[in-house]
């Protein structure tokens, strides 16, 4: 949208958008890219527990890939990452779905699915270590129930614990991708299910087809939200597991944290970071820009 | 998930007549929610069982065991006994710190995600997409890396340890997903209202106050909803970004929940966490009358 | 070079503190990690003492655990806002925060109160000298060297209470056969690494301990001595197979309910058994160095560091606080409620417990001998903990190719 071009200066042109914009741009510059610099650059250092410029070359990018643990964690983000995002937003849009059908209870069922949001990542990974420990847990309320053989136990399978914890970070997150949906459903004109129901179009058609299309820009948003917090997916894994059995639910936010603080080896940290941005840079910017980067609305 | 049967089944969903309330649809329809409402209900059962529950229970019993001898004590302890350190004040010595930090910062990085998002959908400018774009990957960066450089922009801003810094802090981490979702529900506003006031003569800010907000109230809810929850139970930034005397409630909540040396009072962590997680709960409970409300009127046509 | 600035920056920031601090009385920010219940009514015996002096102590505790609060507290200093005091676990942790001229050095006072002869183990004040200056107060000795084992299991497996870690590793079929995990043990890295490191002391010697954590030498570390220890570690790992906790004191409790055996955990552990209302030597035995021979005991514990502040009256008062600190009377008030050592020989604690006193007789013996954590440095420490905790998860790691990995380690130790 451009507007008022008989102005002379370009640089005028548009000025209280400009101006309501300096916080988003001194943040994008400053903060992004001023502090990922930063870390980049740190990264080439032997940075120990205070960031000190000692230039040691790559020779924390060679530790970083023999390291096992990483090796370990790049793969469990990529497993987890993949099961978060379908499931996520299968759930939430199925759920936003079946609560827009204009249903009794509907403030009950979405609080009561909204909840688990409120409660930080700390206490979600502590209550879902309960649930699934063997001893204790499901397993051990079945079994007493008279299934003896009765086996469910992820959290201390080197297989299947990533799954344990995807169990709780859907728990977790799913309502607020329901909430997102449903905003999104909520505003999509009633004459378009007036005109589908009156072509004779079954349901399921309508949402496939019709809204699907429609709710692109929640779909986007809810996209950078679950992508986001699974890059960074930390707090769970430490409470909920603390990233065992041996690595074998470790994720790269949680090396770079370890390596950092525990390890007070900041330029390890530091390298591990800048390889996660890059992959995120990789796949982002490039989506990012088809996305965002287009002229005119949408 | 048998969802999509379930639809094939049915009507619009905005249909007006009264419904018969045991079709097959309804059935599956509200089998499915049940039972999916049972697996969001369990972990505050247990949470709830285990918070009223003593240390000798806990130790013997099994999680989902109602308790025997109901006691309020962990609750008591929680929020008025716990000790952080020296400190035996519980919960509640940071709760006015958690609001203090709360309020302020959920206003700003409202007000200027929103400001953000309507200039991007509405006035774009050259070189606001690239700005953009880079907010959008900063949302991936973890915050852990970001620790130290924001030690340092705050230490020559002269604002560390300060709630002003913290604030800040608050505000700069949740731009990218708040600009995002304000930039996109104001794009998927009506084009034809935005230029009709354009006409009329108004500018920038009169189209943002008069003609925006009062259509935006879903999408502020939901923006409120993301960052009470995610400044009210953060803890990193409050403990390193101030001094103890304006730590959040959430370094109290850690203290009791993440003791690793000592004993572990598994009640009076499940009281702790139920009484912090309160205000964001409370907020849901009124806002989803809101958001109804905000949807209702979102809905009249303009 | 950045800390100039910093330094510079110390000044300005430390006249902001004055300015909150009242009158009179000095204000002194301490800044730890002791939360739970036994470690704050510790604290509370320092603040009492520091207090009795005339000064405030104004606390800043963070977290439940070191891992947390330590980046916490290094931010506060590097971000120009630094606190009165802080601990840290003696060692290398603030190694660094010491170089970069952060933290201010204690000479005169440990000089004119002559630290170097009431310290005792004497090495543990080295622990705090950089240079040939002392930058910190030690005031706990937490030991790692116990083997905790419940007499209610050793009874219902129908076999005696071991009493060494060999007729442990020899009882393991007969818990196992009742029902009974042999080992308790929390699937923690640094768990596994203290095991570890017990075994290494308990069954490879001081000597082979001394060579690899204090040499560096991956000889051997690769050695058939450390072979040996590494098949100790083995036979753990098959009876901790069924150990299915995760934080320690989840694992003391299966000894306390006489689910498991028998647990390797540091001295704290014994305030569970407490809490449980057992009593030592009845319910449950407590073996130092494991039982074996001559046993060593491990000087890790807490120290605190004084960072540089320009307030005369805070540089006073930190002193006072330093002095109050290793002063008899705030020791064993102190060292009673955290269930630790103190750090001088000349306190009366007739009051510990059976176990304790175990304790102290080997500290008395002077079989004492550097923590992992002050001989090498957090980072290898990590890698050390990340391998552990892949050796002990996975049943089908072979000991070799651990023995090589640690070799590996720490062959390019710092």
């Amino acid at each position: 949208m451009r507007s008022q071009s008989e102005r002379p200066n370009p640089l005028f042109r548009n000025l209280n958008a400009k101006i309501a914009s300096i916080p988003m741009v001194l943040t994008a510059l400053v903060v992004f890219v001023g502090g990922t610099a930063w870390t980049v650059l740190y990264s080439f250092t032997n940075s120990k527990l205070l960031p000190r410029w000692k230039f040691v070359g790559l020779d924390q990018y060679e530790r970083l890939w023999s390291t096992p643990r990483w090796l370990v964690s790049i793969e469990n983000l990529f497993i987890y990452g993949a099961l978060s995002l379908i499931f996520s937003f299968v759930i939430g849009f199925l759920l936003a779905a079946m609560l827009d059908r204009k249903i009794r209870f509907e403030d009950t069922f979405r609080t009561i699915f909204l909840y688990p949001f409120a409660l930080s990542f700390i206490v979600t990974g502590l209550v879902w270590q309960w649930l699934l420990n063997p001893d204790f847990g499901v397993q051990h309320v079945v079994r007493l129930l008279g299934w003896e053989s009765f086996t469910f136990n992820p959290l201390y399978d080197r297989q299947l614990v990533i799954y344990g914890i995807l169990i709780a970070a859907l728990w977790q997150g799913t309502g607020l991708i329901m909430c997102l949906m449903l905003a999104g459903l909520r505003s999509i004109d009633e004459d378009i299910w007036k005109a589908a129901r009156v072509d004779g179009i079954p349901v399921w058609k309508t949402y496939l087809f019709i809204v699907i299309p429609m709710l692109r820009p929640v779909f986007v948003t809810t996209l950078v939200i679950i992508a986001s917090a699974i890059v960074k997916v930390y707090d769970l894994v430490v409470a909920q597991t603390g990233g065992g059995p041996g690595h074998a639910s470790e994720v790269p936010a949680k090396y770079v944290y370890d390596y950092m603080f525990l390890g007070q080896n900041l330029g390890q940290g530091f390298a591990a970071s800048t390889m996660m941005l890059l992959s995120v840079v990789i796949v982002i910017v490039p989506w990012a820009y088809l996305e965002f980067g287009r002229r005119g609305r949408r | 998930m048998n969802v999509a049967t379930a639809d094939t089944a049915a009507d619009g969903p905005r249909g007006r007549k009264p419904r018969r309330m045991l079709s097959r649809r309804n059935i599956i329809l509200y089998g499915t929610l049940f039972v999916v409402a049972v697996y969001y209900l369990l972990p505050l059962y247990v949470m709830v069982v285990t918070s009223l529950k003593g240390m000798p229970e806990i130790r013997l019993g099994h999680i989902f065991a109602p308790p025997v001898e109901i006691t309020f004590q962990p609750w008591v302890k929680a929020w008025a006994q716990a000790c952080t350190g020296l400190n035996c004040d519980g919960l509640s010595r940071g709760f006015w710190n958690s609001v203090r930090i709360t309020v302020p910062s959920v206003l700003l990085s409202i007000a200027i995600a929103s400001v953000n998002g309507y200039a991007l959908a509405n006035w774009r400018f050259k070189g606001a997409e690239v700005f953009f774009t880079i907010l959008i990957v900063g949302a991936f960066i973890p915050y852990q890396v970001m620790l130290y450089p924001i030690v340092i922009i705050l230490r020559e801003m002269g604002l560390y340890g300060t709630l002003t810094g913290l604030v800040l802090v608050h505000s700069i981490f949740g731009m990218p997903i708040l600009t995002l979702l304000f930039r996109n529900y104001f794009t998927a506003l009506p084009e034809e209202l935005f230029k009709a006031a354009r006409v009329d003569g108004a500018g920038f800010w009169g189209i943002y106050l008069r003609i925006m907000l009062p259509m935006s109230l879903p999408v502020f809810v939901v923006a409120v909803i993301i960052q009470i929850t995610g400044i009210w139970n953060d803890f990193l930034f409050g403990v390193v970004y101030t001094k103890p005397d304006l730590y959040p409630m959430t370094v109290q909540l850690n203290n009791i929940v993440n003791s690793v040396q000592g004993v572990k009072e598994y009640n009076v962590n499940m009281a702790a966490t139920l009484l912090t997680g309160l205000v964001p709960l409370l907020v849901y409970f009124v806002s989803g009358k809101l958001f109804v409300r905000g949807i209702a009127a979102g809905a009249v046509k303009g | 070079m950045r800390y100039r600035s910093v330094t510079a920056l110390l000044a300005a920031s430390a006249a902001a503190l004055a300015f909150a601090g009242t009158a009179g009385a000095t204000d002194l920010e301490v800044t730890h990690w002791w939360t739970s219940g036994g470690e704050a009514a510790a604290v509370a015996e320092l603040a009492k003492a520091f207090d009795a002096t005339g000064n405030h102590w104004v606390d800043g505790a963070i977290a439940g655990s070191g891992d947390t609060a330590r980046p916490i507290m290094v931010s506060r200093i590097t971000g120009g806002d630094p606190m009165g005091a802080t601990q840290f676990n003696h060692g290398r942790q603030a190694e660094e925060l010491v170089e970069a001229g952060l933290m201010r050095n204690l000479d005169d006072i440990a000089a004119k109160e002559n630290w170097k002869g009431v310290i005792n183990p004497p090495s543990l004040l080295e622990g705090c000298v950089l240079d040939g200056h002392v930058y910190c107060v030690p005031v706990n000795i937490h030991a790692w060297q116990w083997l905790w084992l419940s007499n209610k299991a050793f009874a219902d497996a129908g076999v005696a209470v071991p009493t060494n870690w060999d007729e442990f590793v020899a009882a393991a079929p007969a818990l196992e056969k009742a029902g009974i995990t042999p080992l308790a043990l929390g699937k923690q890295g640094w768990q596994e690494g203290g095991l570890f490191n017990n075994l290494v002391l308990a069954i490879g010697g001081k000597d082979l301990y001394l060579k690899v954590y204090q040499d560096k030498d991956a000889a051997a570390a690769g050695g058939p001595d450390m072979a040996k220890v590494f098949k100790a570690a083995d036979d753990a790992r098959k009876m901790a197979k069924n150990s299915n906790v995760q934080d320690w004191n989840q694992a003391t409790n299966l000894v306390i309910t006489g689910k498991a055996g028998g647990q390797s955990m540091g001295d704290w552990a014994q305030g569970e058994f407490q809490v449980a209302g057992q009593v030592a030597g009845k319910d449950y035995s407590c073996l130092v160095g494991l039982g074996m021979p001559n046993a060593y005991i491990t000087t890790g514990g807490d120290s605190f560091y004084f960072p540089k502040l320009a307030d005369e009256e805070k540089s006073k008062a930190q002193e006072e606080l330093a002095s109050v600190m290793l002063s008899p009377k705030t020791q064993v008030a102190f060292n009673l409620k955290k269930g630790s050592m103190p750090v001088r020989g000349d306190v009366d604690l007739t009051t510990a417990n059976d176990c304790m006193k175990k304790g102290l007789e080997v500290l008395k013996a002077g079989n004492v001998i550097k923590s992992t954590d002050e001989l090498i440095s957090p980072d290898t420490n990590t890698q050390f903990n990340d391998l552990m905790a892949e050796f002990f998860a996975k049943q089908d790691m072979s000991v070799e190719d651990a023995q090589k990995r640690f070799a590996d380690i720490i062959g390019s130790a710092d």
